[in-house]
């Protein structure tokens, strides 16, 4: 059984049909990327995932559990962690205490997740005592990642890390998402930087207006022609 | 003509004790709006409910000035507890009842349904206590004291004359205040309550339950205004279904002074306030001799437009400033 298991997924946002029946596994250890352009709905199906959307039909499952339509804190005590698109850290609030948020769902932080964060992004442990909201852009991805790893989650929902991010600063992202899946925890990773999310995943999908057109492992998705002209920038 | 200091200091303490009150108040409408961008004007009516069942209390409980000081410290703190739990329940409630229902329908909505409750609990409160004020029993002595604290401890020559009635306001709102940050910055919920505040969305992410959350700010502004109901209703000897209305207005002044949505904003606004309603009320007098209490609503307004031209945000509204 799947961990994550969604099966002809209708979501809408008002009236627009964002996600069209899409069906999507992910494997308990695996890290797998669903990558396409702006607006396919990429960040649709995280937010039906986490909660913050219901789907219209359709299923989605947690360990053989429906979640569809659970409230999000309720999905969030399950497990699941997510690191929204455009980060979402709380900007009047310190680091330590968007950490210790992080942690809500399993009651009392664990110091030693924390120290486990600031070991992954040293600039934290620098920053604890800061407002969030007066950090850079690349110090607020971490806060968010570091965030979401506080719940200790059985699956990381992560929404686009690379945004807005120096080449560098993406390079050190993606070796963090890779030891995270290292130490355990699976990673369902929407991307626009198709190169590396396939880069460090196992398997992807392509999504393309709310329909997934195509889904192969990661280093079938580079060499496939249509991957590698409309999502790698190839003639 | 002289500066009269000692005067001036006495009306200073009077208007620290009602500026006090006004800030717990104004934090009931600063919390609400911090974490759901709603003007709750039910709000004064709230503050009223409390200050109502406080005089049902003690009314009950058969209290007159002559009684002990023990047993009028036991039966105040009593209906203190009463008055706090009461109104928070009816803030609460009118919450569950209409404003969560309205929670994703356009703005104005929860505001109508607000105007709406304000009316509703106005005539409650006439069928309860009469249309008329009720007047309440003398707790706490009214008259004037001298308490040559400056001339004794500092060897001043400024007298001053307090009533023991403004230091017990102080000394009640005080620990309120501290108990109110500490939940806020300190517990767990009060962090939720901040990051529901900051980010609805996000705050859902991380396990928060929102509706809980939302629940517990209505439940903890509610108390606020129990708590000044009864405090305003010994201070002021009287209780009447319309004192919501003024006190309110001031309150909500207060908040939107010190920049909505941030808690000590709340609170330098209502000092703010009544010092301002002290003084108009009664020191300008004694240099201004056309100067009376008519005047002061003029007065409080006046500076709420002069901070707003300057400063539209309010005094402490800053973008970096914590909402809740």
């Amino acid at each position: 059984m799947p961990m994550l298991e969604i099966r002809n997924l209708n979501t809408y946002y008002g009236h627009i049909h964002a996600l069209k029946g899409i069906s999507l596994d992910v494997e308990q250890g695996e890290i797998v990327t669903l990558i396409g352009s702006n607006g396919a709905g990429k960040s649709t199906a995280l937010k039906t995932v986490s909660g913050l959307l219901s789907p219209r039909t359709g299923t989605v499952s947690l360990n053989g559990r429906p979640i569809g339509g659970m409230a999000a804190h309720k999905v969030a005590g399950l497990g699941v962690a997510q690191s929204p698109e455009g980060r979402r850290i709380f900007p009047r609030m310190t680091v330590r205490e968007n950490l210790e948020m992080g942690a809500f769902a399993r009651g009392k932080p664990d110091p030693a997740d924390m120290e486990r964060v600031f070991d992954l992004f040293p600039r934290l442990r620098e920053r604890v005592a800061q407002k969030a909201g007066t950090m850079s852009g690349g110090e607020q991805q971490m806060l968010a990642i570091g965030r979401a790893l506080m719940a200790r989650p059985t699956l990381l929902l992560l929404d686009e890390p690379s945004m807005g991010l120096s080449p560098i600063l993406v390079e050190t992202i993606f070796g963090i998402i890779r030891d995270i899946n290292a130490q355990g925890t699976t990673v369902l990773l929407v991307e626009q930087n198709a190169l590396m999310a396939l880069a460090v995943a196992n398997r992807g999908y392509v999504i393309q207006t709310g329909k997934i057109v195509l889904t192969d492992a990661a280093a079938g998705l580079m060499r496939n022609e249509m991957v590698r002209k409309a999502y790698l920038g190839e003639e | 003509m002289d500066f009269n200091a000692s005067l001036f200091i006495q009306y200073l303490i009077i208007g620290v004790a009602s500026g006090a009150l006004i800030a717990l108040i104004a934090l009931g409408y600063t919390l609400v709006y911090g974490i759901v961008e709603l003007i709750n004007f039910a709000h004064g009516e709230v503050f009223m409910m409390g200050a109502f069942l406080a005089l049902t209390v003690v009314g009950l409980a058969g209290l007159n000035a002559d009684s002990s000081w023990s047993s009028i410290v036991g039966v105040a703190l009593l209906t203190l507890a009463a008055a706090m739990l009461f109104s928070a329940l009816i803030n609460a409630g009118i919450d569950r009842i209409a404003y969560r229902r309205l929670r994703n329908a356009p703005r104005l909505a929860p505001l109508i349904a607000a105007i709406g409750f304000s009316f509703i609990l106005q005539n409650i409160g006439i069928y309860w206590l009469g249309a008329n004020p009720v007047t309440a029993p003398t707790l706490l002595p009214n008259e004037y004291r001298a308490f040559n604290v400056l001339t004794e401890w500092f060897g001043l020559d400024t007298r001053i004359r307090l009533r023991l009635l403004d230091i017990g306001v102080i000394g009640i709102t005080v620990p309120l205040l501290a108990f109110l940050t500490w939940f806020v910055y300190r517990t767990r919920t009060g962090k939720a309550m901040r990051a529901v505040a900051q980010d609805r969305e996000a705050a859902a992410l991380m396990g928060i339950d929102i509706n809980r959350t939302i629940t517990t700010a209505f439940l903890l502004g509610g108390a606020l205004a129990g708590a000044a109901g009864m405090i305003a209703l010994f201070y002021n000897n009287a209780a009447r279904f319309q004192m919501g209305f003024r006190y309110g207005l001031f309150a909500f002044t207060a908040a939107v002074l010190g920049g909505i949505g941030n808690l000590s904003g709340a609170v330098l606004g209502g000092l703010l306030i009544g010092v301002v309603w002290a003084l108009s009320d009664g020191f300008m007098k004694e240099y201004i001799p056309a100067w009376g209490a008519q005047w002061t609503p003029a007065v409080i307004f006046g500076v709420l437009v002069i901070v707003m031209v300057f400063k539209p945000s309010g005094l402490l509204g800053e973008q970096t400033a914590d909402k809740v």
